[in-house]
């Protein structure tokens, strides 16, 4: 298992140590997808790259909690270690498949450097794996494909061959950061359809990060919603569509475009998302919720409200079906 | 009545090749585009990336040469109309961009950029009348006159596409060309900048030529709905018909690639994984992926028919 275990983390804006992730815990189990959803600045892509400790080199560090991969602590591992876990153990998918990729090596070259990076694998191996890995996701001519460099595919065909990468030395566990907002729409049904038959295959946790409630509705099995650094709901996905408990999933969801009505005025959230450095005392949605009142103005707990697996970081979640 | 936008016909070709490609002879951006937009009506031109939609929307605005077809402002022909005519006439066709963070000047503040169509098109006005037209257009976009001095980068996106949007109403434009304007925005915000849209269309007899690839957008906000593929419009009608009853089957791979609403909705087992993305060089443009095609698609003309869509084997 993958265990964020009440991790907080600060980046430093003009000198100032400023915490932007609070108290984040979740748990990715294999063979099961997991979605962390939330709106730009929220901190859920600074969360999915800290379980590969990435971003520390831009400033963010960790303010307190821990990562854990089969109980062991990544903050406690050498850099070695970290190489392997990282693509070995667990892979990334980013959102923007032009820029993860090199545009001055072939594809056959970038694929086959990170599998004989992790594999002890001749050349002649590893090539047969990455025609193997190609055709994997989707790609027919898997062999001439080798020879292309990047600039000569679609979007839909590069995420492809991240996704090949990203498979390259049989992680556990992926980590998708938006793996399809910057592709077409026709494209990204296959995309998500390859993912989720490719995370069934091999067994593996998937955390799923994004903005869209659609991908999530269509992909995962648990949810965690975050708002302003904060995990505010949390649970299976069913019960997380059908039952919304914190506010603010209820008023994101009447957001989305596909259940809105035509031609009428669409719900909307009052006000803005506090920055990191500006967030209230009290429950970080306050100064925006209707049902706000004095005991929201001091810290809410992870788990104020619960049914079974479900949990909100809500004192008034009894009010919100009504 | 005469329709506010007229095209006929409108043409496009790019030639190949750049800096690191070899020359790959010309490419068909748009290839024989008709649509009319009426006062007060949102068309939207929805498709995926290389459909030609935004060429199609540039041709509109002059913003391109038109290489052959007519484009019609309120009934006038400025299809060859030089730059310095139509810089007169610009103030009639806006556009707002798709973000928010690219489209104003960081160094400009936020009333000189929203002042810079007065200093083309009203340029009589005195500076104070400047900054007074510019006060009340930032207000009819829900903005106070107080960020008047500040620059972009101290905006929120929705703020920043709310200026964009200022930008263009300014000159008082009868059209708003507006690509792509909510797909950069969260959802929250999205659902605001929708609104405004709407209201300032609704205040002002606006007409939208409204440029997406999100149906799920589009639905909420267009009247009729052209569908391009390749550089062709593949079906157009009403956006009750196109959502409702489409025919293309283009069309129909749109609609079902839109995202569900609900878990229980689920239908990805009969989703291919596959790469399939190949367009027709000739015939019908879509042959390669679609469902229904048959021999004959590989020599049809691709001419919409009159119920409005360009298919020899349309859906129920």
């Amino acid at each position: 298992m993958l265990e964020v275990s009440d991790l907080s983390l600060s980046v430093s804006i003009q000198g100032e140590s400023v915490e932007a992730v609070s108290g984040v815990s979740l748990k990715l189990k294999a063979g099961s997808v997991l979605g962390l959803v939330g709106e730009s600045g929220c901190g859920k892509s600074m969360t999915a790259q800290a379980m590969l400790r990435l971003g520390e080199h831009q400033g963010v560090t960790k303010a307190g909690g821990d990562i854990l991969i089969d109980r062991q602590s990544l903050f406690s591992m050498d850099d070695e270690t970290l190489r392997h876990i990282r693509g070995g153990r667990i892979a990334m998918i980013f959102q923007e498949p032009m820029t993860a990729l090199n545009p001055v090596f072939s594809v056959g070259s970038q694929l086959i450097e990170v599998i004989r990076l992790h594999l002890d694998m001749d050349k002649r191996q590893a090539r047969a794996r990455a025609i193997g890995l190609l055709q994997d996701v989707g790609m027919q001519d898997a062999e001439q494909l080798l020879a292309q460099y990047p600039d000569a595919l679609s979007g839909g065909m590069r995420q492809r061959v991240l996704i090949a990468m990203a498979m390259a030395a049989d992680p556990d566990y992926i980590i998708a950061d938006e793996p399809t907002t910057a592709l077409d729409v026709s494209v990204q049904k296959r995309i998500i359809a390859l993912l989720l038959n490719l995370q069934k295959k091999r067994n593996l946790g998937l955390l799923l990060v994004t903005h869209d409630f659609g991908l999530v509705a269509e992909m995962c099995d648990q949810v965690a919603v975050m708002y302003a650094g904060q995990i505010v709901e949390a649970g299976p996905v069913k019960e997380i569509f059908d039952h919304p408990a914190h506010p603010y999933t209820r008023a994101l969801m009447g957001c989305r475009p596909e259940v809105s009505e035509p031609g009428v005025l669409m719900p909307v959230i009052g006000g803005q998302v506090p920055p990191p450095g500006r967030w209230p005392a009290g429950c970080h949605f306050a100064p925006r919720c209707a049902l706000a009142d004095n005991a929201c103005q001091a810290p809410v707990a992870a788990k104020a409200w619960r049914s079974g697996e479900h949990i909100a970081r809500c004192l008034h979640v009894p009010e919100v079906g009504q | 009545m005469t329709p506010i936008l007229t095209a006929a016909n409108l043409h496009k070709s790019f030639s190949g090749g750049g800096m690191f490609r070899a020359v790959t002879g010309e490419k068909r951006a748009v290839i024989d585009a008709s649509f009319e937009l009426a006062a007060g009506e949102t068309l939207a031109i929805v498709g995926e990336s290389g459909s030609g939609k935004s060429t199609t929307a540039r041709m509109a605005m002059r913003l391109l040469p038109i290489d052959s077809g007519q484009m019609l402002w309120d009934g006038e022909d400025v299809s060859s109309l030089s730059a310095r005519a139509l810089r007169s006439r610009r103030h009639f066709i806006q556009m707002v961009f798709q973000d928010p963070f690219a489209s104003l000047n960081p160094r400009m503040k936020i009333w000189e950029s929203v002042a810079e169509g007065l200093r083309v098109h009203h340029r009589d006005l005195s500076h104070s009348q400047r900054r007074q037209r510019v006060a009340e257009t930032l207000a009819l976009c829900g903005l106070d006159d107080s960020g008047m001095d500040r620059y972009p980068h101290q905006f929120s996106g929705g703020q920043r596409q709310r200026i964009g949007i200022a930008r263009a109403l300014v000159v008082e434009p009868k059209v708003l060309v507006l690509d792509e304007p909510v797909s950069a925005l969260d959802v929250s915000v999205q659902a605001q900048i929708l609104n405004l849209l709407n209201k300032l269309q609704r205040d002002r007899g606006l007409s939208y030529l409204f440029i997406s690839h999100d149906l799920s957008v589009v639905r909420h906000i267009a009247d009729r709905v052209a569908v391009m593929f390749a550089g062709r419009i593949v079906e157009t009608g009403s956006a009750e018909t196109v959502f409702g009853r489409c025919r293309h089957p283009y069309t129909q791979a749109l609609l079902d690639a839109r995202p569900i609403a609900h878990p229980a909705e689920r239908a990805l087992d009969s989703v291919p994984v596959a790469a399939d993305e190949g367009v027709a060089g000739s015939g019908c443009p879509f042959q390669l992926r679609c469902p229904r095609v048959q021999a004959d698609c590989a020599n049809f003309d691709c001419r919409l028919n009159a119920e409005g869509y360009a298919c020899l084997h349309p859906c129920r």
